[in-house]
């Protein structure tokens, strides 16, 4: 019975990635809540939205590290990120002056906005491809670990070690910091509170003076942000690829669903469930049962519930139960 | 099967195009984008029933053609007995262990009244099931792949003929429709079209990673086809005289005659759908689809069960998808899950029903060929257009370089472009319903 091995194994495998992981999807989600309550469509472009940002930010990144710009030990794509905020929210004002209005304009039915973002995607997801290719691009520099295993075991004298990437401990912070000025954004400005008076009920804000068109212009600006910074963190921590950010997308909209289409604080615990929930069961669990086992009780199987290569299985399983038990998610979206 | 005059001309402006195909580039490419637009036709069809004539948004038609695929396998290719005798039982019995898992959860749930202890009941039949079946399924599935790994480690089909498994195909993607529907069905729209998505990555990840099942990424190939090949019509008589009839090389002829088996048989299929599918829209069947697609509320004060009837849609829509994809597999000859994409697959689809004209059966049959002529014509036209643009740089520029080099990316671009343009300038499409 070794319980501070297991807790360190656990940490250093499940734990401390999915607690990243966790707070990259929490962002991508919080731009889908964002998006479904102010403009009431499912954003299906979300992925590939944030592949673009993240593309803009790499080109960034490349553009700095040539000239011999570096903030070691941090990443150089963390002052290329304004950059990438910049370029995708000219871009999403973009599509939406250029596809989204007319719809709004018309009060077109919410599948047809569905069905436009779906145009979008292509689009988006075209220009990338053409811009980055299909293959993996990394662009993690400066110092890789904070602490590495080896550090930690000479420190702490345990058996097992425990690693926190840059990267890891950079998202967990950003995604921290990134929250808590949304809600003080939504909570205390004035822009805020408008943004929150037209998703709750449109015609009573556009009674009292709001103006709905700079509404939806604040929302795809902070969906820019989110995502840029979600998707920065995401390359940084597994590195780039236009296909596994579109595939991003089913857990961002379970993360979503999850904790209540609509409410912010619902996407973000959302996220961290799903996220927990995808690696827990993916996870090899027999290094760290082992420890907790008595003596010569030990498994002999790897003890994964499901492979790696299910973890979509897992989402679609949460969505499932959701969709079953309570579809309005944890904390009662405004839907149905 | 009321078509215009202008709908007939649009249509014989698409054959003539094909034509001319033929003529300039080359037969064969004509015959094989012919083949593909007509198996998109059916899908187109499948994807039209359930948006069209419905409003139900299935963004899963990549599963869907996939599990029709897969019956092509399960049906067609000879069974494996060293694989059966290693582990087919153990596979069969830890399926079953599975379903008797969820059954029982399921049980436990009605049975019950709704309390904490219901939970912990439920969780515990699922943890207890797992690993029973787990136990049992685990080993065979070793077992079974280990059998020959490089040509076979599967269990094989069941050996029948391969046209039976257009049918099975659908079955198959009924299942798993009715499955997806039951769930999804009745909440908000857009719940479906998560569902959907959600599901059809799991159908292909499946596909992939379970390599008993029909050899996952190593593909399944040689299946059986239902018109025989162009090697085995090489030396037939009548296609040698026939080749110097047209003045062509005895390959082109034979794999143009073959082609056109295909041509011949889909087309059949795709009569049959159309027919059956006009029927049922101008029947009082489709006129209460199309009642409850424009307004729920009042179909459903009529006395309609929307939740019903739009869960025996989907269930349609998605069968006749299973079927295209099955016919698919079988003109390839092959199962390779890797090829499956959700762009190709499903996102295309999509731009052909709503290019097409959504609601109209023969809107969807044109917008099939189309857009699947574009998707073909796009790359090459792309590398052209990319040439024109850099052709003042000089060669080795990287800029160059990487443009010509991404020009296979133009034609996601040009679909989304085309699907925007169509759904704001003209969202009823080249052949509107009516």
């Amino acid at each position: 019975m070794e319980p501070l091995n297991a807790l360190v194994s656990v940490s250093n495998f499940m734990l401390v990635p999915a607690l990243a992981y966790g707070s990259q999807l929490a962002l991508g989600a919080l731009g889908i809540t964002l998006i479904f309550s102010i403009l009431r469509f499912a954003h299906f472009a979300h992925g590939d939205t944030m592949a673009i940002g993240t593309a803009a930010v790499i080109g960034g990144t490349v553009f700095l590290q040539a000239r011999g710009v570096s903030i070691d030990p941090l990443p150089t794509a963390l002052l290329a990120v304004p950059f990438g905020i910049l370029v995708l929210a000219a871009y999403l004002l973009a599509t939406d002056r250029l596809v989204y209005r007319y719809y709004r304009r018309v009060k077109a039915k919410p599948m047809i906005f569905v069905m436009a973002s779906l145009g979008v995607m292509f689009v988006t997801n075209g220009i990338t491809r053409l811009f980055m290719g299909t293959g993996e691009s990394r662009f993690e520099d400066g110092q890789r670990f904070i602490f590495t295993v080896r550090e930690f075991r000479e420190f702490t004298g345990l058996a097992e070690g425990l690693a926190l990437r840059t990267s890891q401990a950079l998202t967990i912070i950003v995604a921290l910091i990134a929250m808590v000025v949304l809600f003080w954004f939504l909570n205390r400005t004035r822009a805020g509170k408008s943004m929150r008076a037209y998703s709750d009920n449109e015609d009573l804000a556009l009674l009292s003076g709001i103006n709905p068109e700079r509404v939806v212009t604040i929302t795809w600006v902070i969906t820019a942000i989110l995502l840029v910074l979600a998707g920065t963190l995401y390359g940084l921590d597994k590195g780039f690829r236009p296909f596994n950010y579109f595939q991003l997308l089913l857990p961002m909209f379970a993360a979503a669903i999850l904790g209540g289409l609509g409410s912010p604080l619902g996407a973000i615990v959302g996220a961290y469930v799903v996220a927990f929930a995808e690696m827990g069961i993916t996870f090899a669990w027999r290094r760290v049962l082992s420890y907790l086992a008595p003596e010569g009780m030990e498994p002999s199987t790897m003890m994964q519930l499901l492979p790696v290569d299910y973890k979509f299985a897992v989402t679609f399983a949460i969505l499932v139960i959701v969709l079953l038990f309570r579809p309005t998610g944890i904390f009662k979206g405004k839907v149905i | 099967m009321s078509l215009t005059a202008r709908d007939l001309g649009l249509f014989a402006g698409m054959f003539a195009v094909l034509a001319m195909v033929a003529m300039f580039q080359s037969p064969q490419l004509a015959v094989t984008i012919l083949n593909m637009s007509l198996i998109s036709a059916i899908m187109a069809l499948g994807v039209n029933m359930q948006w069209g004539y419905a409003g139900l948004f299935n963004v899963g038609v990549m599963g869907f053609t996939a599990v029709g695929g897969l019956a092509v396998v399960l049906i067609s290719q000879p069974p494996v007995p060293e694989a059966w005798a290693a582990g087919g039982l153990g596979i069969l019995l830890g399926l079953m262990l599975g379903a008797a898992t969820i059954l029982a959860a399921v049980l436990v749930y009605k049975r019950m009244a709704p309390s904490k202890l219901r939970g912990l009941a439920i969780f515990a039949v699922l943890v207890v099931g797992w690993f029973v079946t787990s136990q049992v399924f685990a080993p065979a599935k070793q077992a079974v792949q280990a059998v020959n790994p490089a040509s076979e480690g599967f269990l094989g089909g069941a050996g029948l003929p391969v046209i039976l498994a257009w049918p099975v195909g659908a079955v198959f993607a009924a299942g798993v429709a009715w499955l997806v529907g039951k769930v999804s069905l009745g909440l908000r729209a857009d719940y479906l079209a998560i569902a959907t998505l959600g599901i059809s990555e799991i159908v292909i990840a499946v596909l992939k990673h379970e390599r008993w099942l029909a050899r996952g990424v190593n593909n399944v190939t040689g299946i059986d086809r239902p018109v025989p090949r162009p090697v085995d019509l090489q030396p037939q008589p009548w296609v040698q005289s026939l080749a110097d009839t047209l003045g062509w090389s005895l390959s082109q002829t034979a794999s143009v005659v073959s082609g056109l088996g295909y041509a011949a048989l889909f087309t059949l299929v795709l009569a049959l759908l159309i027919w059956l599918a006009e029927r049922a829209l101008n029947s009082p069947w489709g006129r209460m689809m199309r009642a409850i697609r424009d307004n729920e509320v009042s179909a459903r004060a009529m006395g309609k069960d929307v939740t019903r009837r739009h869960l025996m849609i989907f269930v349609l829509g998605s069968a006749v998808c299973g079927l295209a994809g099955a016919m698919m597999v079988s003109m390839d000859g092959q199962l390779t899950p890797g090829s499956y994409e959700p762009l190709r697959f499903t996102f295309l689809i999509w731009v052909m029903v709503i290019v097409g004209g959504s609601g109209n059966n023969w809107g969807s049959v044109l917008g099939a060929f189309v857009i699947w002529f574009l998707w073909v014509q796009v790359e090459p036209a792309g590398r052209w257009f990319m040439d024109l643009v850099t052709s003042g740089m000089s060669d080795t520029s990287d800029l160059r370089q990487h443009l010509l080099a991404s020009a296979a990316y133009m034609r996601l671009l040009t679909m989304g472009v085309a699907l925007l343009l169509m759904l704001r300038f003209a969202p009823r499409g080249l052949i509107p319903e009516r």
